[in-house]
């Protein structure tokens, strides 16, 4: 089995790849064989995500496992150095399930126009960048799949996207939504992330000034924080804040996500949600604070500020929604504000928190975006004041539509609740040396969020799922839910109840690793 | 009778006598099978490389008429880049020329000549050899430029490269002048030890000649503001000689450059420094704000190819102002030129292949392109994604190194290069993804093209082949790129 942990984790990141470049050999007219072979493809790389979950040593889940670490670009230090803790675990098993249950949704669902080969290629290669990302500990290569996982999603949103014209300020003309959303996702990503280039630039060559080699490598950075102070390290911090806050999003490098969220077709939609949005707050946790654990510090209140705004903000533009779809969207900025909030406090709780929230958004607005995809098939529109009556049309989909719903507004004992709810708890009492009074602002108003959040999640449900249906569905049959649909729901509905009712399941992974990380960045100031 | 390394000139020997004989055979060859010429070309690239490869495994360096000619690490690797670049660009060549039928040995002859300056230059030690190669390389650009005698672009194309050209070539030998007069020497090596003999480094008049000299290859390499020509000649040319102004003559320019900077002027970054700076900023700013604005797909590549000069600018003063800066500068700018030329070649391959099918290099016109030949749409979304520096295309190789030799200085004027830099690689990527979009997600014309090509494409596709294996290899191991530029930086002193 020594084989296997040294390729473990490589595998899991270039299967997919590998797979895209095998289904690019299948001709385009077999679709059923491309749909096979990516099917294969993906479930053999969860697979291999279970049984490294399975063999990894929980009771070591603050240290580094599954390690490689080779030479890449000796010119410039760079390694090509993966490894697994804790934290990452949970993600990387999420990100594999989740493009699992993608291919199988979209197995029946095929926006215009169609060419189910490029759409599950790029997948692929969207696969091999989220789990890259998590299991990166070298800077150049996290920026490089970080970086990947824009250009398959760019052409998901611009090909198969939302082909409706909007009318956008700033625009003569009417343009279609898929291509401004699609390059507006890409701009403001990209414009983050050559800022977070330039800072982990910087880091590099900082590192070097204690006589060492200057590395790019995360654990050796972590091990010489000490050389990252005052003003280099607060610019530092600026700068990979704005290519993990865009990534995020927070507030206010928000406006791309509504856009390209619903712009997207499903499946895009989907993993934009479920786990690229979870790539910001990962690195935030896996290289900001511990690298830069002082600056983290100075820069709490600013980040636990810009969360709150988040949170209330996205839940009120979710109350001025017509769109099911934007209203998911935009649900997300308020749900990301509340694992921002935990990570601002910096506390092993606040820090549990942001984990578990990311894998309870990851399931539960996954599954929303599914069920809005499906809706939008159905009836052909997602305006809700067009819908209404659904969960009599179709019970089965509009009893999953209530249920993740009440997960998402963190229901206790579903998923939902536990992000918010250690979120809050955390604020309460935020690392020794950031105002408690301040926090403990944060967290009225975080609750505050949630309330709101309840408020827009039940109106939602009201105007699509109850009520009388409209009378121009009379007549029409609707097919309630079909067993593809079900069984890429089935996974994420009996995690979200899993997750909710036995939270250790992630934190038990996460938990060690981040008292670690805490432990390690703060030790200083008694944290 | 100064002593002649055979082996040390050979590669030029062989590209001089592969120009004679396509000379010589063009004049007996009936014009339908004028292709040979084209063959004879390819073939002479070919075997120019041998005796390269064969100096730079055994790794000596030859030195010839006292130190004015010499193959080193940075000459060979250079020589390479160049025959490579000449190579693909002969490949591009082929079915635009044949489809003409006319001029074609000329056409050849022009282009090898051009070639054969580029890679004396590499070697040029002194300011004479220099100034020569430099002009080789130039004068049959000119020529070559306006091609298409009875198309007013391409006349006015000729022109406006023609008196844009002399002009700078003037401003250079007279800021060249100034430093022999100055120094009394000519080679790089008895420049700079004169200057620093002498403690010249801050003498107005050398401050002169420095910006003089800046200025006649910021005309070269069509840096902004000296960039006014290279739109309409790009525009005017036949596109495969575009392709070959894009990347050899602004390669060359870029060699002597670093030439006479890092072996002549080490000492006088004091005047270098700023003015590149400037140039630098200045360059990508205004070029990629212009080509915001560009519907023409290869005026568009004309102002990249501004914008990416710009880029290949930011090491140079980025190495002036670190202390140890100058061989990671040096370094960058190489590696930055090596992938350059490879992912702009490719690009232009595509554009031609493209530009034949569609008929128009109107960028609206290319709407479609991917549903109807997924072969150009994916090249042409590759190269152009590459040249926006987007992983893991090799393109961001090239940006990563200029942003690492620029921050290797932790002072606020390298930071704010690097954060203009910044700035500018996303504004950038909104042009390159504007074709990129109008070829995937626009929906295609009713009438969809015919592929009409009647020439022989193979050759076209082998080069756009060959640039499409080397993005892809070099941007998921960069390690093989960094090859280039260690070898250049030897040759900082």
């Amino acid at each position: 089995m020594d084989l296997l942990d040294s390729w473990a984790l490589t595998l899991i990141v270039f299967l997919p790849l590998v797979g895209a470049l095998v289904a690019l050999a299948i001709p385009k007219e077999r679709e059923e064989a491309v749909k096979q072979w990516t099917l294969l493809v993906s479930v053999v790389t969860l697979v291999l995500a279970v049984v490294v979950a399975a063999r990894f040593d929980f009771g070591a889940a603050a240290g580094f496992q599954f390690e490689v670490d080779l030479p890449w670009i000796s010119a410039i230090g760079a390694n090509y150095h993966i490894g697994i803790d804790g934290i990452s675990l949970p993600l990387l098993v999420l990100s594999a399930l989740v493009v699992v249950l993608c291919v199988i949704y979209s197995w029946q669902h095929w926006d215009e126009p169609r060419n189910p080969r490029a759409f599950l290629i790029l997948m692929m290669i969207l696969a091999t960048g989220m789990n890259g990302t998590f299991v990166a500990l070298d800077l150049v290569l996290f920026f490089i799949f970080f970086e990947l996982v824009l250009l398959p999603m760019y052409f998901m949103i611009g090909i198969w996207g939302d082909r409706t014209m909007r009318k956008i300020p700033g625009f003569r003309k009417e343009v279609e939504t898929r291509l401004y959303a699609a390059i507006k996702f890409f701009i403001f990503t990209l414009f983050g992330s050559a800022f977070m280039l330039l800072g982990f630039l910087a880091l590099y060559f900082k590192s070097g000034s204690g006589g060492q080699q200057s590395t790019f490598d995360i654990p050796e950075l972590i091990a010489r924080g000490h050389l990252f102070q005052g003003t280099f390290a607060w610019l530092v911090f600026g700068a990979m804040f704005l290519g993990f806050a865009v990534k995020v999003p927070m507030w206010p490098f928000h406006t791309w996500l509504p856009d390209a969220h619903t712009a997207a077709p499903t499946v895009g939609s989907v993993l934009l949600a479920a786990i690229l949005l979870k790539l910001g707050s990962y690195a935030f946790i896996r290289i900001a604070i511990p690298i830069l654990p002082e600056t983290a510090r100075d820069w709490a209140p600013a980040i636990a500020v810009l969360a709150v705004i988040g949170i209330i903000y996205g839940s009120l533009a979710c109350l001025a929604q017509t769109d099911v779809k934007r209203l998911i969207a935009f649900s997300s900025v308020g749900h990301m504000g509340f694992v921002m909030l935990g990570i601002a406090t910096l506390t092993e709780v606040g820090i549990n928190a942001a984990i578990i929230g990311m894998v309870a958004h990851g399931l539960i607005t996954g599954l929303l975006f599914f069920l809005a995809g499906s809706i939008h098939h159905r009836y052909h529109t997602r305006e809700m004041s067009r819908l209404g009556g659904n969960l009599k049309l179709m019970p089965v989909m509009g009893g999953i539509l209530g249920f993740t719903a009440m997960a998402s507004l963190g229901l206790p004992g579903l998923a939902g609740f536990w992000g918010e709810f250690m979120a809050l708890l955390g604020s309460y009492q935020p690392l020794p040396g950031l105002s408690t009074s301040f926090f403990r602002t944060a967290m009225v108003i975080g609750a505050i969020g949630t309330v709101l959040t309840a408020g827009y999640m039940l109106w939602m449900l009201q105007k699509v799922n109850l009520g009388e249906p409209s009378s121009e569905w009379a007549g029409k049959e609707f097919h309630d839910v079909d067993r593809y649909e079900m069984a890429a729901w089935a996974p994420l509905i009996v995690l979200i109840v899993a997750v909710g009712v036995y939270p250790r399941l992630v934190l038990g992974a996460t938990t060690d690793a981040v008292v670690g990380l805490v432990e390690t960045a703060f030790r200083a100031v008694g944290g | 009778m100064p002593r002649i390394d055979w082996l040390a000139i050979a590669p030029e020997v062989v590209v001089a006598a592969a120009l004679l004989v396509v000379l010589a055979v063009d004049l007996f060859l009936p014009r339908e099978r004028k292709y040979w010429v084209a063959a004879l070309a390819v073939v002479g690239t070919t075997l120019a490389m041998v005796p390269v490869i064969l100096m730079a495994v055994s790794g000596d360096n030859y030195s010839m008429f006292d130190g004015s000619y010499v193959v080193d690490e940075f000459a060979l690797v250079l020589k390479g880049v160049f025959l490579v670049a000449g190579y693909l660009v002969l490949l591009i060549s082929v079915s635009y020329i044949e489809s003409d039928r006319y001029y074609q040995g000329e056409y050849y002859l022009l282009l090898l000549s051009s070639l054969l300056g580029s890679m004396v230059l590499t070697s040029a030690r002194d300011l004479v050899v220099l100034f020569v190669a430099l002009e080789l390389t130039t004068g049959p650009l000119f020529l070559l430029a306006g091609w298409r005698k009875g198309d007013l672009r391409s006349n006015e194309a000729s022109l406006k490269f023609f008196i844009i050209g002399v002009l700078s070539t003037g401003l250079m030998l007279y800021g060249m002048s100034l430093l022999f007069g100055l120094t009394g020497e000519l080679s790089f090596d008895g420049i700079r030890e004169a200057i620093s003999a002498e403690g010249m480094a801050s003498e107005p008049v050398l401050g002169l000649a420095v910006l003089l000299i800046l200025v006649g290859f910021g005309f070269k390499v069509s840096a902004v503001p000296f960039h006014f020509w290279a739109p309409d000649t790009y525009q005017g040319s036949p596109p495969p000689v575009t392709a070959y102004l894009s990347v050899s003559s602004k390669l060359a320019g870029f060699v002597a450059m670093l030439a006479v900077i890092y072996l002549a002027l080490p000492a006088v970054t004091d005047f270098w420094g700023p003015a590149l700076w400037l140039m630098a900023a200045v360059s990508m700013t205004v070029a990629n704000l212009s080509a915001l604005r560009q519907s023409h797909l290869i005026r568009l590549l004309a102002y990249s190819s501004v914008a990416q000069a710009g880029f290949m600018l930011v090491p140079f003063a980025g190495g002036a102002i670190a202390t140890d800066g100058l061989s990671e500068g040096l370094g960058a700018t190489v590696i930055y030129l090596v992938i350059y030329a490879v992912m702009n070649l490719g690009a232009f391959a595509v554009v031609i292949a493209g530009g034949r099918r569609i008929g128009s290099y109107e960028i609206p016109e290319w709407r479609g392109l991917g549903s109807y030949s997924p072969r150009l749409g994916v090249m042409l979304a590759v190269f152009f994604l590459s040249l926006a520096g987007l992983p893991p295309l090799a393109g961001w190789f090239a940006k990563f190194v200029m942003f690492r030799a620029v921050l290797i200085s932790t002072g606020p004027a390298g930071v704010w290069l690097a954060v203009i830099a910044a700035v500018n690689a996303v504004v950038a990527f909104y042009y390159y993804a504007r074709v990129v979009k109008t070829a995937w997600f626009d929906q295609a014309p009713d009438e969809i093209p015919e592929d009409t090509e009647t020439g022989p494409t193979g050759p076209l596709s082998l080069a756009m082949g060959l640039a499409l294996v080397a993005v892809l290899v070099v941007g998921v191991f960069p390690g093989l790129a960094t090859f280039f530029g260690d070898a250049a930086a030897a040759l900082v002193p």
